[in-house]
């Protein structure tokens, strides 16, 4: 169920001042409702939603609720009401017709630039929660966007192309901010998450696993083997810009292993599949 | 007509508030109709079908770095045309020089 906002200063309704208007538009848009402006000589025109919600300072009657197609039109009248009485008018409008709440989720996810990507899946077989997934042409897509881990980059630092954006990254040209020579000369250098760890970052999960395994074993040094753990995820957190709460909700070694070898495994199917459809 | 876009950013705390606050306030002087968006992000994630409708025209979007906004449109199904989309950015650019692109002066 979508539901937009129309606040209405066309023919029928009174206008409003211009510090009024500013300030209902600031109160919906912070707490996540879009707004469509209309002005003298404007209409409210179908935007595609479902519900519709129309506030205005009416000089006549208006009817409560009106049928436009598939769209639930109802009307407010807002004369005399301050911003904050409006946005309450539009959580109870929105109630009503059984709008999810806005705002629930910070939109943190990657998108791809495909001017850039070059297919090699590595997003693919590094993504531990199952964001990317392959279309039907096999090319990689963001399937999963709210699997993402909120303000975690990690995926757009193996990409070798900078391809990969996160538009709400604080740095550029990961935020979206254009890819100039000196990012390529610094992606060329950047921090390479598995030399970091001496190797592939799965395997080298998977030999620390077995090492502590081995060392509790044999020597049960429980506080060294936390100590190497710290060091390595303060290194990551450093250096590749991973939240540590992102770190800390990483699935088990051997939950890591499986989740690994089923997203390399589906990376390989699908460049095989490309290789099979464009020969070089 | 160019439609108009503005995207406050709501979700995050990436656009400077004193920009984008004054694009808004400049918008709503400015006697034209307008839309404002909450986040372009979280109507790319939801594949609005609105941003379709938004894409088939000319319009100026209010937003952040244009390769995000171009990408994230994509994403949701909705391809913007290069010769018919402007996206300015309200990231690295001041309001005024926003508000300049908008209506050629600040409001």
């Amino acid at each position: 169920m979508s539901f937009r906002v129309a606040l209405y200063e066309s023919d029928g309704a009174l206008p409003l001042e211009d510090s009024q208007r500013s300030a209902i538009l600031r109160g919906l848009l912070e707490k996540g409702y879009r707004v469509s402006s209309i002005r003298k000589g404007g209409i409210v025109a179908d935007a595609g939603e479902d519900a519709l919600l129309v506030l205005g300072r009416f000089e006549s009657t208006t009817p409560a609720a009106a049928a436009d197609g598939a769209v639930r039109v109802s009307f407010r009248n807002v004369d005399g009401l301050e911003p904050a009485a409006i946005t309450a008018l539009v959580e109870e409008g929105r109630t009503a017709v059984a709008a999810p709440e806005p705002g629930k989720w910070k939109p943190w996810f990657p998108v791809i630039d495909y001017s850039r990507c070059t297919n090699c899946m590595q997003c693919l077989s590094f993504c531990l929660f199952e964001v990317y997934g392959v279309s039907s042409d096999h090319k990689i897509q963001v399937q999963n966007e709210t699997n993402c881990k909120t303000e975690c980059p990690a995926c757009s630092r193996v990409c070798p192309e900078v391809a990969i954006l996160f538009p709400k990254y604080r740095h550029s040209p990961i935020n979206g901010d254009e890819v100039n020579a000196d990012d390529m000369r610094r992606e060329a250098l950047k921090v390479d998450i598995s030399a970091l760890l001496g190797g592939d970052i799965y395997a080298a999960l998977r030999d620390r696993s077995a090492k502590s395994k081995s060392r509790f074993s044999k020597e049960r040094d429980e506080e060294r083997a936390i100590k190497e753990r710290a060091n390595c995820l303060v290194k990551l957190t450093k250096e590749a810009g991973i939240p540590p709460e992102v770190l800390a909700s990483l699935p088990s070694p051997e939950e890591i292993l499986i989740k690994a070898e089923a997203a390399k495994q589906r990376a390989q199917i699908a460049l095989a599949q490309n290789a099979i459809e464009q020969p070089k | 007509m160019t439609r108009i876009v503005y995207c406050n950013c709501s979700f995050a705390r990436v656009l400077a508030p004193e920009v984008k606050n004054r694009v808004l306030e400049g918008l709503a002087a400015s006697g034209q109709a307008f839309d404002a968006v909450p986040d372009l992000c979280e109507m790319s994630a939801r594949k609005d079908p609105a941003l379709v409708q938004i894409a088939q025209g000319d319009v100026t979007i209010a937003a952040c770095y244009p390769r995000a906004v171009r990408w994230l449109f994509s994403a949701a199904g909705a391809p913007l045309d290069p010769q018919r989309a402007n996206i300015l950015n309200m990231r690295s650019d001041s309001a005024e020089s926003v508000l300049a692109s908008l209506y050629g002066g600040a409001q």
